[in-house]
């Protein structure tokens, strides 16, 4: 436990040599945690044998790394104090004129989205055909991807944030959903417009079925048993392969269309029937449109009710349960409706997905997923859909830029392969964005129910429930 | 029948792994109430430390006695992942300590994928197999039963570290902090135990325990991956949960128990279910007792 009087250091010299001390400390620290896994490097050779090379030279820099940046941050801690005494204690003030309208230009900024991508493309590429199959990456890779993670981490928030349970496994819905699309597409035709509401329906049965058992559970204990139920329904998918075909997946799912129109090349095709020329981006402009819809459907959906009764009891469990119980507020069937309406919308951004890849297998519906979401509802801070969609946004989008940066080749040199680091950098930021800012990105949030005027409170007031 | 007690010791050898693990769960859990998802990682850690050294005392030394390996690995191993285990959770729970409880939550996964996404990027992405280090085995009297010498290797580390780990908890000062810490800790605080301190060290106790459970592992399948944290720790916080979360007995029951479904499944049933079949006995168990096996019932108070 930290002295509750710090000794002050009076002069810049034992600044220094407290920050020296800290500094070497931290090296030795580092060359502790590193000199094994850093240090060696574990290789194959021809016989399959395990040989080991030495890596002093790496070693060296993690450690100077360590200790540099250690002593840098206790030299500068006196320095960063003072400053932070003479900054302005700002009260919690209502949100600026651009705070206030962010949702709605966001918004208007998704929409036109895709065509603003194939104009810019267009104008830098001189013509419009470059422009089209330009933007190809820039809507499928960023919109699509982010926005069917917006979409989930909304339907999760309504688990988690809105009635507090602790879900774990939330990938097993977008799983159902998924297969359920899949299954029944192959097997029995049903086009997407028909099977986009049955996934729905399938993954909120499924959330009831396993609500009803385990809903009684609270806290940690839901936590681990919805992830046991993730990991249950992914093995069936690998291990039953008379109907899944295991891990290598159904392929050549049936594409979704548009009031019938296929988006086929070919005279029936989409294109040719709007006399446009031949491209594959238009069937993703129009998934685009498609998940751009469902997410705000999802948010819609929340929005609506967090007004209505249900809504209420769902914030009123996480607040208190046991006082949610004395008011008789039947606690099993509350989280219960919670459970399976999150299930609905994971089960239609399943079947979204299937149709958008084409191509389902187990692969993608691992734990991390279910804990990528989960970042992205606390990162967004618990109950926040602007926050959420940015947490998911950045999140998303920083992982996927990181597949871009060809430039880094030329600083490291041509062996240097940005993906291997791009899952290292996205679980470090997590931690450094938690510690950095506990409550999320949106710190403040708007109560349910209010006396005579709305007013933003801070996210810490809100409980986060027990389960 | 000899083929169930054999599949039992395959279970019980297993399940001594899991109860070595969870112990770091449920400590962990105990003290601060907290998932620490990132513990199934430092076991692999652990066991990637010990193969290192296996490879660096055959290297530079040559031929070292198997026992003397082993002990160094163990040792090495434990003190390496104690310090790694120090450092998380200097870094990445301690400024949280206090925060809503989802945060920490967050920074532990975090965690475990920057952790198994290093020794990924360090170490490479494949499967290290190391030769087997102990071989052979012994059969029982008038049985088919065999006893893999690895087997029993595992189950006697297994019990003399339970008998140390059990002293130290009961009978030393740290151990009365950590209880005390367990019982009440803003109590513990006024009595003038040092709480981050004792929450340190329990966080190094689990990693401690979880790396001999590296070394264990790593010895009786002959290979490690950067990818091996997961189930093993799923299945091990599985066990903590199933004996009771924060209940030491209650961790190493579960973990028991877990390895000896796991093993009689796949000897009677379906090898290809055997998650299945542990995960979801979890579930029927917490149904009936809500609490796990041998946890207390929490007590609601208003």
């Amino acid at each position: 436990m930290k002295p509750i009087v710090d000794i002050e250091p009076k002069e810049s010299d034992s600044v220094f040599a407290k920050a020296l001390k800290e500094g070497l400390v931290a090296g030795a620290l580092a060359l502790g945690l590193f000199c094994l896994i850093v240090g060696f490097r574990t290789e194959q050779n021809i016989r399959n044998e395990l040989i080991l090379t030495q890596r002093w030279g790496l070693l060296a820099i993690f450690v100077a790394v360590a200790a540099v940046a250690r002593f840098l941050i206790t030299y500068t801690a006196p320095w960063r104090e003072e400053r932070k005494k003479t900054r302005r204690v700002v009260e919690a003030k209502e949100p600026s004129a651009f705070r206030k309208s962010f949702p709605k230009i966001g918004l208007g900024l998704l929409f036109i989205y895709p065509f603003l991508v194939i104009l810019i493309l267009a104008a830098y590429n001189g013509s419009m055909m470059g422009g089209l199959q330009g933007s190809l990456k820039y809507v499928d890779n960023f919109g699509i991807q982010i926005l069917i993670y917006v979409m989930l981490a909304w339907g999760l928030n309504i688990v988690v944030g809105l009635a507090g349970l602790l879900d774990l496994g939330y990938v097993a819905f977008y799983a159902v959903g998924a297969y359920s699309y899949a299954l029944l597409s192959a097997h029995f035709g049903f086009s997407f417009w028909l099977l986009l509401p049955m996934a729905g329906i399938f993954a909120a049965t499924w959330g009831v079925i396993l609500g009803f058992p385990v809903l009684r559970l609270r806290g940690d204990y839901l936590a681990i048993v919805t992830l046991a139920f993730g990991e249950i329904i992914r093995l069936i998918l690998i291990n039953w392969t008379v109907v899944t075909k295991g891990t290598f997946g159904i392929s050549g799912i049936a594409k979704a269309t548009l009031f019938g129109i296929p988006f086929v090349p070919g005279p029936n095709g989409f294109a040719a029937l709007l006399g446009l020329p031949n491209s594959g981006v238009y069937y993703k402009i129009f998934l685009y449109y498609l998940i751009l819809l469902l997410a705000l459907l999802t948010a819609w959906v929340t929005i609506r009710l967090r007004r209505m009764p249900i809504g209420r009891a769902w914030e009123a469990l996480r607040e208190d349960e046991i006082a949610c119980r004395s008011l008789g507020i039947n606690t099993t069937t509350t989280k219960l409706t919670a459970f399976a309406t999150g299930a609905m919308f994971g089960g239609f951004a399943g079947s979204f997905f299937a149709a958008r890849q084409g191509f389902v297998s187990p692969e993608s519906f691992v734990f991390l997923e279910s804990a990528i979401i989960l970042a992205m509802v606390v990162l967004g801070g618990m109950g926040s859909l602007v926050g959420i969609a940015i947490a998911a946004a950045v999140m998303i989008g920083g992982t996927e830029l990181l597949r871009e940066l060809e430039f880094l080749k030329l600083v490291f040199g041509n062996d240097f392969t940005p993906e291997l680091y791009r899952m290292l950098l996205f679980g470090l930021a997590m931690i450094v964005v938690m510690v950095w800012k506990p409550r999320g990105f949106a710190g403040s949030r708007e109560p349910s129910a209010f006396l005579h005027k709305r007013k933003m409170v801070s996210g810490e007031f809100t409980k986060e429930g027990h389960g | 029948m000899e083929y169930f007690i054999q599949q039992s010791i395959n279970g019980l050898t297993l399940g001594s792994i899991y109860g070595l693990i969870a112990i770091g769960y449920t400590m962990v859990y105990g003290i601060i109430g907290m998932i620490n998802f990132a513990h199934g990682d430092v076991f692999m850690l652990g066991a990637f430390m010990a193969m290192i050294i296996f490879l660096a005392l055959t290297t530079f030394i040559g031929g070292v006695p198997v026992v003397l390996a082993l002990l160094l690995m163990m040792v090495v191993a434990m003190l390496l992942t104690g310090l790694w285990s120090w450092t998380i959770e200097r870094l990445a729970y301690r400024p949280l300590r206090g925060s809503f409880r989802l945060a920490p939550l967050i920074t532990a996964i975090g965690m475990s994928i920057a952790l198994s996404n290093f020794v990924q990027v360090t170490q490479g992405p494949r499967n290290k197999p190391i030769p087997p280090l102990v071989n052979g085995g012994i059969t029982v009297y008038g049985t088919n039963i065999t006893i893999a010498y690895k087997q029993m290797v595992i189950i006697i580390v297994t019990a003399v570290l339970l008998a140390a780990f059990w002293y130290l908890v009961n009978k030393t000062s740290l151990g009365r902090a950590q209880r005390s810490c367990e019982q009440d800790r803003k109590m513990a605080a006024l009595l003038g135990i040092d709480v981050d301190r004792t929450i340190s060290m329990t966080f190094v106790m689990g990693a401690m325990l979880a790396a001999v459970a590296g070394t264990l592992y790593l010895m009786f399948y002959g290979v490690i991956s950067f990818t091996d944290g997961f189930v093993p720790g799923v299945k091990a916080f599985t066990a903590a949960v199933l004996g009771g979360i924060g209940s030491l007995p209650g961790a190493v029951v579960g973990g028991l128990l877990i390895g000896l479904i796991e093993a009689l499944w796949s000897a009677y049933f379906s090898i290809d279910y055997k998650d299945v079949a542990a995960f979801s006995i979890l579930a029927i168990v917490l149904i009936f007792l809500p609490s796990g096996i041998l946890g207390r019932p929490e007590v609601e108070k208003v």
